[in-house]
């Protein structure tokens, strides 16, 4: 019942989205829009949340659409409830937020019609139940949102984006494609329950693996198949980047998980090997990019590619684990990667629908531009401000206990009998933790540029506050950061159906059962960590002191200019800009990683030109990855140029040549 | 849940860490006077500069904005929620389970996060400069630190640190490459994080060598006097960590009798003097390095962490 109720509501979404190609020019039909959608996910949010928290067991139904010989099958069980829950509400914010954002959308027309849609495809990607099904809504998801990429289509940079996007989501296609065609094997066994049931050489295996690392890695944004993500997701609306950073990237780790824990058979050691490495790269250079960006939205987009990275983290160490046999441990490492998956939707939505209320006010996106916005837009600097230090990993909040959670589970893999994971791990914890670090630095930078200090344009000085919903939405999501960082022990427990799904029946022990709700992952380690007493006494200690001082001491406060030294600066530009604040980062790390160069043009006495700082940085993975990739593309192109101009004479013998060949090459193999 | 006397002992060790901290910085500058042969303030100093500080208006920038009034708040309960959460003269005490070590280094962090942000604020250069650096150094510092932990709990099976000092006390744990590598990383760490020489200098006012005093510039009166307690809740908390992990010797354990608990404070007194004593005499034989030789510096704390981490993935014993 649920679930052909769930296809149902699908349906429905689809159908707004038909619905407003036709009246998208009138103004009522944003609101209709938007209001569907979320009431559509409020439902299927709790319906998942009652699957899930009601440990129901798997639903399944069989449609006779698609393939005439398969027909499309669909199922919800925990893993597909969990995502769900991630997906819709994720959705239902961002739903809320457009109710008011959406109301300032230039090209309504070409935003309308797209939304319900993806959102439908990402519902559709999590219940299909045989890979034809899944490739294709994955592919309809895909092609969704690209078409709200190119929203703003006439805006060059957003035209070659699309492109890129286009290319890479072809890729991905066809490498899960691929992936899904070895599970199946000879005889076509493409619905999901066929393929658990097959066994598949472990050379087949691996392939698969890699094949699903590549086909969800270049929609999830895992190093080095990132590229598209930083130039995409900013191109979208902001309640559409939300939903593709905060939502379609676990939409693809969800792909991911399904496959590698679900589908494919027992692990092989070096797989876990493979995923850590590839999780711990993507973790630090997702962080760096994002450090090196002016533009908020791209600094976003990049610091998911980080998230993405811690995500896969967990899920490397939850492979090694389980080839090991060591099901408690893999808990541990699930329980991290589902509770990040979990908490990262949350504060990346928040913070993509923070920066759209930023660029409503201001219509800028570049920091260098902003400022001081914390006067005119105290709430929206607040909401943004707790986004902001949750995925700092700052304690209390929800960011801290999933990389807490994380760095437990590494903790407990010196037993791994390995030799390469044995020097793995350690090397991953280390890069987790310089990522950890390096976000908290990205963050002060993000949030310091944008909302404090003084105004850096006009557009900034002159900013308001934005609108009722979308305050609502920013402070829906702020409070569950707060709530997921205080009491996780909930969550993990919540958690808890899908990792005994994913681990063999193996689960971490009942949290909520422990004194005062503190998280206790592992009983015999004693590791614990309770985020509710920290945040009482920090507010206890914090309160007092404030309330001692100002009774006793002083309560008074004058205003004057700034001290600064005593040369206070006049002029907004002489503060320090995003640039000038990464630059000490730029110096340690810029330097090896993006071959950072800065150049200082001073022009001699006399010479009234302006003195100039130059910085170059070259992004290693589009130079050494895809750079030669275009640059083959484009020269064999250009040799095959000549055949487009030829006489019907000459392609009719080109015709006949290779046909000739054909069947020589063929009598020859036989 | 009844209120014990462990619980006493618990509010006992809260108060004095805050009443400890002033004494331990006073102390430091003190010795440092002797050592370069002035004759210096008196160690109570400190206080009385608190309480003149606590008295006085504050005096708040144009364009300060309600985070700037609410980030020293926020400072200083993050720290001394850290700073109280470290066994100092007794382990095992009722809420010692409420953050392992990870958890202590993640509240210097969100403290740290709201100082660089309270920098910003302002908008002026010298904030700036000072919010850039003090990140800078964290992203260094803070996985160096993390390493260290990992070491520690590799050892102990732990990240709780009354436990961890508990096993620290069994005579078996011996001498090792790993524990020396760890506590190389930690004082390195704990050198940068104060802001002390050759980092950084505590007593510097020429702009541009300062890194935590650039950041507090604006502050003033009541919320400057909270954010240097702050600061010296921070210094205290990292003598008390590497006391209560490599010198947990004449800790008490929670439940023990009133003299125990004050042999514990006494070992723990002559503890904090060590180690003052030895930051004093490190900085005032030694240069302060360039800014961006920190992140050499920081960056050999960093590999020396891991190497002690490698070293016992590879083998338990080394």
């Amino acid at each position: 019942m649920p679930l052909s109720l769930s296809l149902g509501l699908a349906m429905a979404l689809f159908a707004v989205g038909l619905h407003a190609i036709a009246v998208s020019r009138r103004a009522s039909c944003t609101r209709q829009v938007y209001g569907v959608s979320l009431a559509v996910c409020i439902i299927l949010l709790g319906m998942a949340l009652a699957h899930l928290l009601g440990g129901r067991t798997p639903i399944t139904l069989t449609l006779p659409i698609g393939l005439p010989w398969l027909g499309a099958h669909f199922r919800l069980d925990a893993l597909s409830a969990f995502f769900l829950i991630v997906v819709n509400l994720g959705g239902a914010v961002a739903s809320l937020f457009a109710l008011g954002y959406g109301q300032h959308e230039q090209a309504p027309e070409r935003v309308l019609p797209f939304y319900p849609a993806f959102l439908a495809g990402m519902n559709l990607v999590l219940l299909a139940d045989d890979a034809f099904t899944f490739l294709f809504v994955w592919e309809f998801m895909s092609l969704s949102s690209w078409a709200l990429v190119m929203a703003h289509h006439r805006e060059p940079a957003n035209a070659r984006a699309g492109y890129l996007y286009l290319v890479m989501a072809c890729f991905g296609t066809l490498a899960l494609l691929l992936a899904f065609g070895l599970l199946a094997g000879p005889n076509g066994g493409y619905d999901f329950a066929a393929i658990r049931a097959a066994q598949v050489t472990p050379g087949a295996a691996a392939l698969v693996l890699a094949l699903a690392l590549a086909g969800a890695g270049s929609k999830a944004g895992l190093v080095p198949l990132h590229v598209w993500l930083p130039l995409a997701h900013p191109a979208a609306p902001s309640q559409v980047s939300a939903l593709m950073s905060g939502v379609m990237t676990k939409v693809a780790v969800y792909g991911f998980i399904r496959i590698a824990f679900d589908l494919l058979g027992e692990p092989a050691w070096w797989w876990g090997g493979l995923v850590l490495a590839l999780g711990g790269i993507t973790a630090v250079l997702g962080v760096l990019y994002a450090l090196m960006q002016h533009d908020l939205k791209r600094l976003l987009a990049y610091h998911t590619v980080e998230n993405i990275g811690i995500i896969f983290i967990g899920l490397g160490l939850a492979l090694a684990f389980q080839t090991n046999h060591m099901y408690a441990n893999a808990a541990l490492a699930l329980t991290a990667a589902l509770f990040h998956i979990l908490n990262h939707s949350l504060f990346k939505s928040l913070l993509f629908l923070g920066t759209g209320a930023v660029l409503t006010a201001t219509g800028e996106r570049d920091m260098e531009r902003l400022g001081g916005l914390i006067h005119p837009m105290p709430w929206t600097a607040l909401a943004f401000l707790i986004g902001a230090a949750a995925i700092s990993a700052l304690p209390p909040l929800n960011g801290f206990v999933s990389e807490w959670l994380t760095f437990q589970a590494i903790l407990a893999s010196p037993e791994l009998p390995q030799w390469p994971l044995k020097f793995l791990v350690p090397a991953v914890g280390a890069l987790l933790a310089l990522s950890a670090a390096l976000a908290a630095t990205c963050f002060v930078k993000a949030f310091g540029i944008t909302f404090l200090g003084r105004p850096r344009s006009p557009a900034a000085a002159e900013a308001r506050e934005t609108d009722r919903y979308s305050l609502v939405a920013l402070f829906v999501l702020a409070a569950l950061c707060l709530l997921a960082g205080i009491l996780p022990g909930l969550v993990v427990d919540g958690l808890s159906p899908v990792v005994s799904m994913l681990n063999g029946g193996t689960r971490l022990t009942a949290q909520s059962s422990q004194p005062w709700l503190t998280l206790v992952p592992v009983v015999d380690v004693k590791s614990s960590y309770n985020g509710l007493l920290v945040l009482l006494f920090m507010a206890f200690s914090g309160i007092v002191a404030a309330l001692l001082i100002h009774r006793f001491a002083s309560a008074e406060a004058r205003r004057g200019p700034a001290w600064d030294c005593g040369f206070p600066e006049a002029s907004p530009a002489t503060q320090y800009t995003a640039g000038s604040f990464a630059q000490p980062i730029r110096r340690v790390f810029g330097s090896v990683v993006f071959q950072a160069r800065e150049r200082v043009f001073m022009p001699p006495p006399g010479d009234s030109r302006a003195a100039r700082l130059e910085v170059e940085l070259r992004d290693p993975v589009w130079e050494r990855g895809y750079a030669p990739i275009v640059a083959a593309v484009v020269a064999l192109s250009s040799r095959f140029n000549a055949f487009q101009y030829l006489t019907i004479r000459r392609y009719l013998s080109l015709v006949f040549g290779a046909l000739v060949l054909l069947l020589l090459g063929m009598v020859l193999w036989r | 849940m009844a209120l014990t006397a462990d619980h006493g002992v618990q509010g006992c060790q809260m108060l004095l860490t805050l009443l400890l901290a002033p004494l331990l910085t006073g102390f430091v500058r003190t010795i440092k006077a002797r050592l370069l042969r002035r004759r210096g303030p008196t160690p109570l100093q400190p206080y009385r500069d608190l309480l003149k500080l606590l008295r006085k208006d504050v005096v708040l920038a144009d364009s300060a904005s309600w985070l700037f009034r609410v980030a020293p708040y926020l400072i200083f309960s993050a720290i001394w929620v850290a700073a109280s959460l470290v066994p100092t003269f007794a382990s095992g005490l009722p809420f010692s389970w409420t953050a392992d070590l990870i958890a202590i280094v993640a509240l210097l962090g969100t403290a740290r996060f709201f100082l660089a942000l309270a920098g910003l604020d302002v908008g002026t250069s010298f904030g700036g400069i000072g919010a850039s650096r003090e990140m800078m150094i964290a992203s260094l510092a803070e996985p160096a630190m993390l390493m260290m932990v990992f070491t520690l709990s590799l050892l102990a099976g732990t990240t709780e640190l009354s436990a961890v000092a508990r096993f620290m006390l069994n005579a078996d744990v011996g001498l090792r490459v790993s524990l020396a590598l760890a506590l190389l990383a930690l004082v390195m760490v704990a050198i940068a994080e104060n802001a002390r020489i050759p980092v950084d200098n505590p007593a510097t006012h020429l702009e541009l060598t300062m890194v935590h005093e650039a950041m507090v510039l604006e502050y003033s009166g009541r919320h400057l006097a909270l954010i240097e307690l702050a600061a010296s809740l921070k210094l205290l908390l990292y003598l008390s960590l590497t006391a209560c992990i490599f010198a947990p010797w004449g800790m008490a354990t929670a439940g023990a009798g009133f003299v125990d608990y004050l042999v514990g404070v006494v070992a723990y007194l002559a503890k904090l003097a060590a180690g003052g004593l030895l930051l004093a005499l490190f900085e005032t034989s030694i240069a302060k390095m360039r800014v961006f030789r920190v992140g050499e510096f920081l960056g050999a704390a960093l590999m020396l962490g891991l190497l002690g981490t490698l070293l016992l993935f590879v083998s338990r014993s080394l």
